[in-house]
Order: C-alpha cells, then structure tokens, then sequence
C-alpha cells in the first residue's frame, strides 16, 4: 500500500493525544478512538500541515491553537428543542414532579453552546418554575461557554427551533424569547438569570452538588465503555434521591453497572430516575 | 485484532430502496461478512427502514447500536441523525456532529472509517441518489486497499451520486443490477474469511 501524507495513522493519533494529556492535562484516551481519529483528521486536512511533525509542533507549542484543536476535537453540534419528544416529556411529566421542590437545581451535563440549556430555561418558565430553579450548564470547552453566556444563535435556524418548540407542545409565539438583530437572535435575559455556566470535565472532575434533574445527552456516544461507567457513577453521586437522569436518543443504561440504581421512566425519550435506597 | 469479519458497506440516497431490496434475498444463511447500510432518508423513519428490509432476508437486520460488534451474517442499518463510525476493534460509534453534504448518517463518514479499520478486507456499493455523498469515502477504500463498486447510472434511478463517484474515482466496477446481484451472491462463497 502506498504511503498516503494526507492520513494520519494510528500512531500520530496516539502520540497527538499523549501530548494533550502530559502538557495539557486533557485526557481523550478512554472517547472513541474512530470519531477523536476523524476529527483530527478534518483539522489536519483543513489547516494544511505538510507533516505530522508539524501538526504535532504547532500543537505542543501554540495555546492558543490548542484551544482551536480542543473545539474542533470535541462534538459541538446542537439545537433547541433537538428530539422535541423528549422536551415534551420533560414539560408534561418530568418538571411537574419537580415543581413540588422548593428549589429545584438541574444540571446540564456538556451543554456546548447551550442551545439545550435555553430549551430547558423556557420550559421551566412557561411552568412558572424558572424563578425556583437553578441550572448548572457545564463542558469541558470554555470557548463554547462563552458562547453560551451569550445566548446568541444564527437567526437561520429559528424557523426549525420554532417547528421544534411547537412539536414539543410550546404554545406561545417562539419569537418572544429574542431579539433578532441582524443575523443573529439573541434570548433574553430573564432565560439566562438561572443558568449558571462553568466549566466542568466529566473525565476529571468530581462531582459539585445534588440535583434533581441531570440532562447529558449525546455525550456518552463519544466514551468507551470504561468512561461512560464512571461517569454514570458520577451522575447517580450527583442525584438526589428519585431525581432523573436524561441521555439522549441512542444513549442507554442497559448494561452499564449502573442500571440497578435507576429505572426507566420514559423508555423512548431515555429518562430513567434513581429508585430510592 | 483476532476475528473481525469481513465487512461490505452498501450506501444509498434517493432511488436506492428498490435496489437494496433486490440485493437482499441474495445473502443466504451463513453469510460469512458483516454488512453495514447506510441510506439517506428523513429522520423519523428509523424502524420502519430496518423491519422493510428485513422482509427481504433471513440474516438479522438491526439499527446500529453505539458499542454493537460486528459479527457475520448480520446487517446494521445507519441509524437517522447520527453518522456511523467504526472502532479498530469493530465495535461501533454513533457520531451526532455536523451533516456531511447535507446528511447525517453520511455514507462518506462510514466508508472512511471502514477503510480504516479494514483497509482490503472491506467492499464498499455506491447506489443511487441525487446527493455527492459517498464518492470521496470511496477514494480513501481505494487508497486503504479495498474494493469499490458503483451501481451503473443508467440503471439508477437517480444516477448523479453513481456519476459523481466515477467521475472522481477509477471505481474497481460499475454494476448493472444484474451484475451487483451476482456479486452478492459470490460473496455467499467468499470463504476467505480470516
């Protein structure tokens, strides 16, 4: 076979990784080496390294390009009200159970630019809950964070939001929540008063407080097996008592050595809660 | 790696049930590869696709699971709105990043990663469909060693994705229906398997 310079092999992928573990203290051993492969890959391509040793000697030496690489490396495609299913379980059935609480305190598990957490803001807010709540809106990416403090989304995507917030059961007018100003909607303040952003890495860091309501939706997609065990640990030491857990679309328990601690609420909408001890 | 199969990756956009549906009955028990489907279709449609292509076939039809291990003599069907990745130990990832032309599963993204991890071990069928997808998928099989094959796009029934593949990619063949059944069924016999 001949050697072909615009693959990286499996060995550069390798070394690449070590690097951001030892100098960066990022840790990607344990995602899914396929999906790590083929982002670095598509960097690789786009910027136009003439060698390996040259992608590999920007990285080491050039923070502000390892923040670049760490956006690029890590999933961060979302949308509001993605699967409007499973928002529409979440306001007929999920948040009315919470309501009972004096406080109720969410936490959003990779939330990327935030488009979810926002989703979640106004679903508390048309259940008259948002001014009791508190959601913790977390990733591993600070840049995306920022992004998300804002609250500013490229105005083409707010027909499909809107679509998707009416199928989810939202009965006002989906426009009230911004202020389109170019091209761009930014959501309002009132939203984002209860969200509280920070970065947190589910390899790394530990657990911060008990809620109620855990949302990580298609993260655990990206982790081996190992991973997402200790991370569904992290998020049952994370929930009270009969709080709920929420993954996403293809995202299970079953087989996970956490399965006997919960049980599925909403099988097709992935909602399981902690069964009381 | 020890015994991974074998792996024929078929992808397909518009115009290209009809065909699958004919390729199907011709993998008979015992079929020694694993086959993964990609097709571009609307998201809602996830079950449907796999129990209508399972009417045309004994061997068991699945929606691809995130951590599923290939194995012989089963189908995986790209699930809707997450691209299909494979592991070096042929397991299975479900990727929800960015559509790739327009597409999510995107037939490149799995035909990449197939060549990656099976390099000539792996047949890849490009089938109808107005769409660009899959074509340069096929460039890195080739490179890796493996097989590719488009279906002739004058037996497609949309025939710019199979044009679009020969046009950028010497294609090892270009199937007439006819010819891809047969070589369907000659990999019933490929006993080659390692």
């Amino acid at each position: 076979m001949m050697e072909n310079l615009r693959h990286l092999k499996d060995e550069d992928v390798l070394l690449l990784l070590n690097d951001l573990l030892e100098q960066y203290g990022y840790d990607f051993t344990d995602y899914s080496f396929a999906s790590v492969k083929r982002r670095l890959q598509r960097v690789y391509i786009t910027d136009r390294f003439p060698s390996f040793a040259e992608f590999r000697y920007r990285v080491k030496t050039d923070p502000e390009y390892l923040v670049y690489l760490m956006e690029q490396i890590t999933v961060n495609v979302t949308e509001m009200f993605r699967d409007p299913g499973f928002f529409q379980e979440l306001r007929k059935q999920i948040l009315p159970v919470l309501a009972t609480y004096p406080l109720i305190r969410i936490w959003h598990a990779g939330c990327s630019t935030g488009e979810e957490v926002y989703s979640v803001a106004i679903l508390l807010h048309e259940l008259n809950l948002l001014h009791k709540s508190v959601i913790y809106a977390t990733d591993i990416n600070e840049s995306v964070l920022e992004k998300a403090r804002k609250g500013i989304f490229p105005l083409q995507y707010m027909q499909q939001y809107s679509q998707n917030y009416q199928l989810s059961g939202g009965q006002q007018e989906f426009s009230r929540y911004y202020a389109a100003n170019y091209e761009y909607a930014k959501f309002s303040d009132m939203l984002r008063e209860k969200i509280i952003f920070a970065a947190h890495n589910l390899v790394t860091d530990r657990s911060f407080n008990e809620f109620q309501l855990i949302v990580c939706r298609n993260v655990l997609i990206y982790f081996n097996k190992d991973l997402q065990d200790k991370v569904l640990h992290l998020f049952s030491e994370s929930l009270e008592q009969l709080g709920f857990l929420a993954l996403g679309a293809k995202e299970t328990l079953r087989f996970t050595t956490v399965a006997p601690l919960f049980k599925p609420i909403a099988h097709k909408e992935k909602i399981w809660r902690k069964i009381a001890t | 790696m020890t015994s991974l199969p074998k792996l024929l990756v078929i992808g397909g956009s518009a115009g290209s049930l009809d065909v699958l549906m004919q390729l199907l009955p011709e993998l008979k028990p015992e079929w020694p590869l694993a086959v993964i489907i990609v097709l571009h279709r609307r998201t809602d449609s996830d079950t449907l696709l796999s129990e209508l292509l399972s009417t045309k076939t004994t061997l068991s039809v699945k929606d691809a699971e995130e951590k599923d291990i290939l194995s012989a003599g089963c189908i995986y069907v790209a699930p809707s709105d997450y691209h299909l990745l494979i592991e070096p130990d042929g397991s299975l990832t479900l990727d929800a990043s960015e559509k790739v032309h327009y597409s999510r599963p995107s037939i490149d993204v799995t035909f990449m990663s197939a060549a990656e991890v099976f390099g000539s071990r792996l047949s890849c069928l490009l089938l109808s469909g107005a769409n660009v997808d899959g074509a340069e998928g096929l460039q890195t099989v080739q490179e890796l060693g493996g097989f590719t094959a488009v279906q002739d796009p004058d037996t497609a029934e949309v025939s710019f994705m199979p044009r679009h593949a020969i046009n950028i990619v010497k294609v090892d063949k270009v199937f007439r229906i006819g010819e891809m059944i047969a070589f369907v069924k000659s990999l019933n016999d490929d006993n080659r398997v390692v």
